[in-house]
């Protein structure tokens, strides 16, 4: 038997066995079984000594290439074997993926904080700015300064809170624009403000009154302010909060601190106008009041009215979230059941 | 106020329908409450002749009729009214028809006898019984003897015509009647309007020799009276009872509903006297002497004050000026001549009266908001002329007048340019001009310059922005143009504090609590409870009810109030935060103080149990990781600590710290205690409150990029025992102080005190970490530095290294 046939030989037995291995261990016996140095492929090189200088290269190089193949196929297997494991492995792994996720603790805004802060961003963006003032208020700013005298009939229009003859809860958050028109100086550009806060009316709580709430009023106080820009104005604002599907109208009414004064509805967004329960038919909801700033107001905070004018709005949060979301009971709001407040959580 | 449509249109041919007639309304001049047609939804409701009435066999109150209702047969209809009697004209609701409330009626037997329908009520064909005459409030109602049977009763009745309810506003008193509807609408659809004028038919003596006036003109700058002798006192036509029943008023009798027929038209209160009953012919007008007494019309029975104004015969008050005249001096069905009061009174008495009297009348409302006191003489005309064509009456010649002080008419100048400035328009002076015309306001042009002369009338239109408001409604605010202001830019940015505000509940919600809004407004106890510095108490003059009476001076008992509302309803793991003001008060000031808090409380478990992993109750140490969180994001400048506190009545006093900045005391976390816990009806439950402002105001760290050392660090743990006594805080200081310049971190990972250490002592471990920015550190160097704190930790605080 020439040294070739031994090598084709041994090539043979060699990957057939390395076919048998089952496992890594028998592979790595097989390899040195095979390839060690005490295998069948070094007993060979070394009877190539007895070879003429002619053959020795070319089965020194056939033995190489036995060699070679061998160690590759002993490679191919060890890594069939290895995926074998970590296949297995990865297999018993599994899990069943539509368990529920692990719950993390998740704190949410309150409905309506996230209606002010909306609110607010929108007037930010317009170059507001945000003025909140004190909830315990002197009749002189809440009322007095507002056109509302002592004895003015619309004071029984609110029922107030009072603390003493002059200090009272403030019923309305207006009285800060008061404040801020005293103080403003108009050489430095426009008064634009919006104040959010809490209000407070002598009120029985009920499924749509609450002795406390919130209110967000907004003021622009310049040379040149027309009306049209408040009709714009409330424009914006309910196509931020209701979407630009809705339309704004907008009907005479009444407070002593605009004139004129108009309140403002919506298009019904439980009918888009066509008319339903909610909005008794009518495809309209009111949603705030407004006016042109009284001259009266100006005057008593020191602005002269016939150099400055503007305009004023005020919207409750509460009735907005009310109507946008169908909540029946403006009680919920300030009960704070962790279902209710769980309700308000999309953000997307 | 509801007006009648069919009225409007006697006066105006507007060619709308009720419901766009409403609209219009409601968009230029006042809010509309709704429509309502009195006949809607009702069926087969018609005219029936009782032709016989039998009794019942077997009823003691039921009566079989026969009755004609314009058929070939008459119906025999069962019926248990006590009023019905043969020949009278009825309301029969056929078999098959709807009666109000939609119910059907339907051929049925009662107590074995056939009948076929039913006869109604007014009440049960839809009628408030407010309106309903007495004399048929409780049975049947008869209608007029040349009914038509077999008619519909809708046209007898006036339940055909369309009521629009305007809800006023209080500066548009001159809505309150039909004259004043009709001047709005006939500028609202430019159409000219002729109002009736009275034309009173007077005979008989002078009226100066029966009756003299004394009249305090400040309290009634105008009071007349018209006197009417030999009057018929009966039921009112049918056209005036359903005028009056169509407004909500009932019919009563020719000479009360006279009065109240020509309030509705002129807007004008008027009061009719028996004044046979004046006590003497001078009538005053004054005020009450403190403690007289009066019983009005309703029979209610009145303590004067002084601030009342009265009516007064020599001898007593008659009638509560402006608000409700007095049983005495009644019109009753004996009444042979009557005194006709018109009058104006000074609104802000007649507005404390009704609120001291609890006596809201249609005739204090209208003073209130101001009748039209140029009109005050037609309206005791009208009232004249009828009570002569209605009741018989011989109307005196004259009229006695207490005072005449009628006022002057408004004069207001203003610029085109203002008007258009204002409502960012582009009218022509003869738009504006025609506008203001159409209301009947008089116009005087000079180039860019309008004097309007604005009727009495209109009292509410005073200055040049009132007249604006004039123009814009007319005018339309759908035809404003939409802009929006522009001018100067400003900025529009949030205050540090704003935004420290948003921060915190960012934060607190990231942390796993939710935002909670609760009453500031609580009851003593809740706000004196968890409080954090002495303060009186702010209490509300007039509150509606004891829970919500006082000011609170902490956030946490309205939260624990919302964990209370939870629990009750089976909600057992709450974790809530909330921001918000707590008002403390000095004595001897009256106004409070405002103080922003932020405070969170948990109760039950903030990860409840799922199937991976079982719930973990809240404790002080889960509170304690939110506070530092949030007091990290915040970013206060200074170190925080927490220091014991045992002190506070409302909490654990083991389980409870002051949370400290920089050694001052900003607020508390801790156990509610079991007591106060029990009281709010809760489980156990972990608050903190802090002071936000102070928060606020402390000076803060700013983002700063530190080098993250590319050498490795190196860790050494330590574990000792130590005393019961020594803290955590205590040892860590320690190791801050001694750790030598290579220590990065110190990291508690144990700490054990049960059976395996001795009593009196505990077990803890920390991690070290140590590590050079410059280079790589070596073994010797953490060594020795570990050495030293180790023996620091043994000489000063006593403790056993394990
Ligand atoms: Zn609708």
């Amino acid at each position: 038997m020439s040294l070739k046939d031994k090598l084709d030989e041994l090539q043979q037995r060699g990957l057939a066995e390395i076919k048998k291995s089952n496992d890594l261990k028998d592979v790595n016996q097989v390899r040195v079984s095979l390839l060690g140095k005490k295998g069948p492929i070094t007993e060979v090189l070394r009877g190539m000594r007895d070879l003429n200088a002619d053959e020795r290269p070319k089965v020194g190089a056939f033995a190489n290439k036995v060699r070679d193949e061998l160690t590759a196929a002993l490679e191919q297997r060890r890594e069939e074997l290895e995926r074998a494991v970590l296949n297995a492995r990865l297999a018993k792994e599994a899990i069943d993926v539509t368990l529920p996720g692990t719950p993390v603790a998740k704190g949410e805004p309150h409905v309506i904080q996230q209606i002010i802060d909306q609110i607010e961003d929108l007037f930010l963006g317009m170059g507001y700015q945000v003025l909140n003032g004190p909830e315990v208020e002197e009749d002189k700013y809440n009322f007095e300064m507002m056109n509302l005298p002592k004895n003015h009939p619309a004071r029984d229009m609110q029922d107030t809170f009072y603390i003493t003859k002059e200090i009272l809860m403030r019923t309305q958050t207006s009285p800060m624009q008061a404040r801020t028109l005293e103080k403003h100086d108009f050489s430095q550009g426009p008064l634009k403000m919006i104040s959010p806060g809490v209000v407070y009316r002598r009120d029985t709580d009920d499924p749509t009154h609450s002795h406390q709430f919130h209110q967000v009023e907004g003021l622009v106080i310049d040379k040149h302010v027309t009306m049209a820009d408040l009709k714009g104005t409330l424009q914006v604002l309910a196509h931020e909060l209701f979407g630009d599907k809705f339309d704004v109208r907008l009907r005479p009414s009444y407070f002593p601190f605009t004139e004129p004064s108009v309140e403002a509805d919506i298009t019904c967004f439980n009918c888009g106008g066509k008319g339903c329960g909610v909005c008794k038919n009518t495809g309209w909801i009111e949603v705030l009041g407004a006016g042109m700033v009284h001259p009266n107001v100006l005057k008593m905070a020191g602005v002269d009215p016939d150099v400055y004018g503007g305009f004023a709005f005020g919207v409750g949060p509460d009735r907005f979230a009310m109507l946008k979301y169908g909540v029946d009971d403006i009680r919920n709001f300030y009960l704070n059941d962790v279902r209710f407040l769980k309700q308000f959580t999309k953000k997307g | 106020m509801k007006i009648s449509y069919n009225w409007i249109n006697e006066y105006l041919d507007l060619n709308v329908s009720p419901a766009d007639l409403a609209e219009k309304i409601e968009r230029t001049s006042v809010e509309v409450d709704g429509v309502t047609q009195p006949s809607a939804g009702l069926k087969k409701i018609v005219v029936g002749h009782v032709l016989s009435v039998e009794m019942h066999p077997d009823s003691d109150h039921l009566h079989i009729c026969q009755i004609d209702v314009g058929e070939d047969e008459p119906l025999q209809i069962v019926c248990g009214a006590p009023n019905i009697a043969k020949d009278q004209n009825v309301i029969v609701a056929l078999p098959g028809s709807r009666i109000a409330g939609n119910v059907k009626i339907k051929k049925s037997k009662m107590r074995g006898v056939p009948s076929a329908g039913m006869v109604c009520a007014l009440q049960e064909i839809g009628f408030s019984e407010d309106v309903v005459p007495k004399e048929y409030v409780d049975g049947i109602y008869v209608l007029p003897a040349d009914a038509t049977p077999g008619d519909e009763v809708y046209d007898y009745l006036g339940m055909n015509d369309s009521l629009i309810d305007l809800d006023v506003t209080p500066n548009r008193g001159d809505m309150l009647s039909l004259n004043g509807t009709l001047h709005d609408l006939a500028a609202i659809y430019d159409q000219p309007v002729e109002l009736d004028q009275p034309n009173v038919k007077e005979s008989g003596a002078a009226i100066d020799s029966e009756l003299t006036l004394h009249v305090d003109a400040d309290l009634a700058p105008q009071y007349r009276m018209r006197l009417v002798k030999q009057v018929k006192i009966a039921p009112s036509p049918m056209w005036l009872q359903i005028r009056l029943w169509n407004a909500g008023y009932r019919p009563i009798n020719n000479v009360v509903d006279i009065t109240n027929y020509i309030m509705l038209k002129y807007g004008q209160p008027l009061h009719a006297f028996d004044y046979d009953k004046f006590d003497g012919q001078d009538v005053y007008v004054r005020t009450a002497t403190a403690g007289e007494p009066l019983t009005t019309l309703d029979e209610g029975e009145h303590e004067l004050t002084d601030q009342d104004i009265v009516i007064a015969d020599s001898n007593r008050p008659i009638g509560l000026a402006g608000v409700m005249g007095g049983l005495d001096a009644a019109i009753t069905n004996q009444t042979k001549t009557v005194a006709i009061e018109a009058a104006v009174f000074e609104h802000d008495h007649i507005r404390k009266a009704a609120q001291r009297h609890n006596l809201h009348t249609d005739a204090s409302q209208r003073f209130e908001r101001g009748v039209n006191q140029a009109g005050v003489q037609d309206a005791l005309d009208a009232a004249a002329q009828l009570m002569n064509e209605l009741a018989d009456g011989a109307v005196q010649t004259g009229t006695a007048v207490g005072s005449d002080n009628e006022p002057e008419p408004a004069v207001i100048t203003i610029s085109m340019g203002h008007i258009n400035a204002v409502l960012g328009t582009d009218l022509t002076q003869a738009q504006v001009i025609h506008i203001l015309q159409s209301l009947e306001f008089t116009v005087m042009a000079e180039g860019d310059t309008l004097t309007v002369t604005v009727p009495v009338r209109r009292n509410d239109i005073h200055i040049p922005a009132d007249l604006l408001e004039e123009v814009a409604r007319i005018y339309g605010y759908d035809e404003l143009p939409t802009t929006l202001p522009t001018g100067r830019m400003t900025m529009g940015t949030l205050t540090t504090a704003q935004k420290l505000m948003r921060a915190t509940r960012h934060s607190l919600e990231g942390l796993g609590l939710n935002q909670a809004i609760s009453y500031a407004l609580t009851t003593e106890d809740k706000a004196k409870m968890f409080t954090m510095q002495a303060s009186e108490i702010t209490k509300l003059a007039w509150p509606m009810s004891v829970d919500h009476a006082v000011l609170r001076m902490n956030v946490i008992t309205g939260l624990l109030d919302d964990i209370a509302y939870n629990t009750a309803r089976k909600v057992k793991d709450v974790a809530l935060y909330e921001q918000g003001r707590v008002f403390y008060r000095e004595d001897g000031n009256d106004r409070p103080s405002e103080e922003e808090h932020i405070a969170g409380v948990i109760t039950g478990t903030l990860m409840p149990a799922g199937w991976n992993q079982p719930a973990q109750a809240v404790d002080f140490f889960q509170m304690k990781g939110i506070v530092e969180a949030y007091l990290q994001d915040m970013a206060v400048n200074g170190d925080v600590s927490f220091v014991a506190n045992s002190e506070m009545p409302e909490m654990h006093p083991g389980r409870t710290a002051d949370v400290l900045v920089h050694g001052h005391r900003i607020g508390f976390i801790g156990q509610v205690h079991p007591s106060i816990a029990k009281q709010f009806k809760i489980g156990a439950t972990y608050v903190f409150e802090l002071n936000l402002q102070a928060i606020i105001d402390m000076p803060k760290q700013e983002n700063q990029y530190d080098l993250i050392s590319r050498y490795p660090a190196i860790t050494r743990d330590i574990a000792m025992l130590v005393s019961d006594e020594t803290t955590n805080e205590e040892i860590m200081a320690l190791i801050d102080k001694r750790g030598g310049a290579y220590l990065q971190s110190v990291k508690l990972f144990d700490v054990y005190d049960g059976v395996k250490v001795p009593k009196g002592k505990k077990s803890l471990a920390y991690t070290l970490t140590y590590q050079d920015k410059q280079g790589t550190l070596v073994d010797d160097k953490v060594n020795q530095a570990f050495d030293k704190v180790t023996q620091r930790l043994e000489d000063d605080l006593d403790a056993e290294i394990r």
